[in-house]
């Protein structure tokens, strides 16, 4: 359990992470998610206790990075693969490691196994691919066997067989009943990953939910209608305060009603004797979610400017 | 005693401190064998002359010690010596220690190494040591390595950069400590509280000379102090910052 409140810090002028305050809860991958510039580094950084909080507070299970015992039995990170001596071989970066936790020497043998790195244990890291670097990092960050995990961008720059690895690697550790924190901007990759989600831009909170609320909440839930006689349903549904429009996609003709449930759409339809030939709710993409609520919080947006405008109607509500 | 462990794996895993104490070595060893060689009946020999590579030694185990710090702020590794020892004052003083215990035991081997070479080359030389101030040239190099090495990590730590920590290291003795004494009236004066003259004053000072104001091991100690103020102000620095 990860308990961050009214997190913040300043570089100067500048607020890299601002009042933020979430918990991430065990048994499940929670994403990180932010536009690039969010703040999500800085925050890791800061539950790690490398970065100073200017202000509040984050707790491992209750306590302080910097009051736990041994901390890499706790919490296992892999901030940034390429945290390895390259003339040091792998086994003896991972030996020293688990010297500094009174980890037994034998473990380095597991995790290197785990992580299939055996057969190159005694090569320098320096002469990695990306994908192999990842592999020792992931490895480091399982040598305590850890309850709690974090990973920041574990995917940049890997293979499709690597994030394929990584992904199932996170659900593995979290249905193990594991806290999992895995920052991201891909959120394609979010989604598939993460069940719980933890959204944050420009520093500052904008949405704690699971992956589906966010998703149906950002999207604002439309609903696909086919109808032969949809003129006339068009109509009927505008009097119940829904709000229609054509489907602007490329299949046959339909309609996009917002507003209503695909219950009161079916209901009126019978209730005035019109056939469906379609009724099915859309889900959002995380994409488009994303974007839509996140939009104004883009730290080097491209292009010329609207100023700073929150979004008027958060439709996950910050949670705190 | 786990991070002094951890410390040792990390200074023997890599290739670069092993090059530099063999470079070390060889050049303090090698300028008395060559001295050793040269000298004839006009050059007199003694003890003092076995030992006259001994700084440029020092120079060469500094810059190794630096590096053990810098280094890992080079390649990230200060972070995961962090993660895994959040009090960061433990884990470079542990560092520190194991560096300059080090460093003071290759300044003890390439003091013995080169006065026993010096003895071989030229046997009919008595370069036997009576004097307590002979003992002192041989024997308190291992000293002043094992300070020098306290003062490079602190240096190190501040700076966190290799070139900037080098050169400083360079710089420092080779240049500024010589360039002080050129200063009209005040400058030999600073000079006696400048801490590597002091240290090569507690090597080569033969008895107290009554214009320095400290005797050997007074200069000793003048050095040591300045040596960990010099830590004790980087591991407040390191501790205060981001990492």
């Amino acid at each position: 359990m990860i308990e961050a409140s009214d997190l913040t810090k300043r570089y100067g002028p500048t607020v890299a992470v601002d009042d933020l305050s979430f918990v991430v809860k065990p048994g499940r991958v929670t994403g990180f998610l932010g536009p690039n510039g969010a703040g999500k580094s800085t925050t890791m950084r800061m539950i790690l206790g490398l970065d100073r909080p200017t202000g509040g507070q984050v707790l491992i299970d209750g306590r302080r990075y910097g009051e736990l015992e041994h901390p890499l039995r706790t919490v296992g990170a892999l901030l940034d693969a390429r945290w390895a001596h390259p003339n040091r071989s792998a086994r003896s970066h991972l030996r020293w490691l688990a010297r500094s936790n009174q980890l037994p020497r034998s473990r380095v043998d597991e995790v290197l196994d785990l992580v299939g790195l055996s057969s190159v244990a005694d090569k320098r890291a320096g002469g990695f691919s990306l994908g192999m670097s990842q592999r020792l990092g992931i490895a480091g960050a399982l040598l305590g066997d850890p309850q709690v995990l974090l990973f920041d961008e574990p995917v940049n720059g890997l293979d499709p067989e690597g994030i394929l690895w990584i992904r199932q690697l996170m659900q593995g550790l979290a249905a193990e009943g594991r806290t999992v924190l895995v920052s991201s901007h891909l959120l394609s990759e979010m989604a598939l990953t993460a069940s719980d989600l933890v959204v944050i831009g420009r520093g500052r909170l904008i949405a704690q939910a699971s992956t589906a609320e966010f998703v149906d909440a950002a999207a604002g839930q439309s609903i696909l209608v086919r109808s032969p006689r949809s003129d006339r349903l068009s109509v009927l549904l505008t009097a119940n305060g829904a709000s229609v429009v054509a489907d602007p996609g490329d299949g046959p003709p339909a309609l996009l009603v917002t507003g209503v449930t695909a219950e009161q759409i079916g209901d009126t339809a019978a209730a005035n004797g019109i056939a469906l030939h379609e009724l099915s709710p859309r889900r959002g993409s995380l994409e488009e979610a994303f974007m839509q609520i996140t939009g104004d919080d883009v730290e080097y947006a491209s292009g010329s400017g609207n100023g700073r405008h929150r979004n008027e109607n958060n439709p996950v509500g910050a949670t705190s | 005693m786990s991070t002094l462990a951890v410390e040792r794996i990390k200074l023997t895993s890599t290739r670069s401190p092993w090059w530099c104490t063999g470079l070390a070595l060889t050049a303090v060893v090698g300028i008395a064998a060559l001295y050793a060689g040269l000298a004839d009946g006009d050059v007199p020999m003694d003890v003092s002359s076995t030992q006259i590579g001994n700084a440029l030694g020092m120079m060469i185990m500094m810059v190794m010690a630096a590096l053990a710090v810098t280094t890992e702020y080079r390649f990230g590794t200060i972070r995961a010596t962090f993660l895994a020892v959040p009090s960061r004052t433990r884990a470079l003083v542990a560092k520190t220690t194991v560096v300059a215990v080090v460093t003071g035991l290759v300044g003890l081997a390439a003091a013995f190494l080169s006065w026993g070479t010096g003895a071989l080359i030229r046997p009919s030389v008595d370069l036997g040591l009576r004097t307590a101030a002979d003992w002192r040239m041989v024997a308190g190099a291992g000293l002043t390595y094992l300070f020098a090495a306290i003062f490079a990590l602190g240096i190190g730590i501040l700076v966190r950069q290799s070139a900037a920590a080098v050169s400083i290291l360079l710089v420092w003795p080779l240049l500024l400590e010589q360039l002080v004494q050129l200063i009209p009236n005040v400058g030999r004066d600073i000079q006696d509280w400048l801490p590597f003259t002091a240290a090569n004053r507690f090597l080569t000072m033969t008895e107290s000379v009554p214009e320095i104001p400290y005797g050997p091991w007074g200069a000793l100690a003048y050095f040591a102090a300045v040596s960990l103020a010099v830590l004790v102000v980087g591991l407040l620095v390191a501790q205060r910052r981001d990492a």
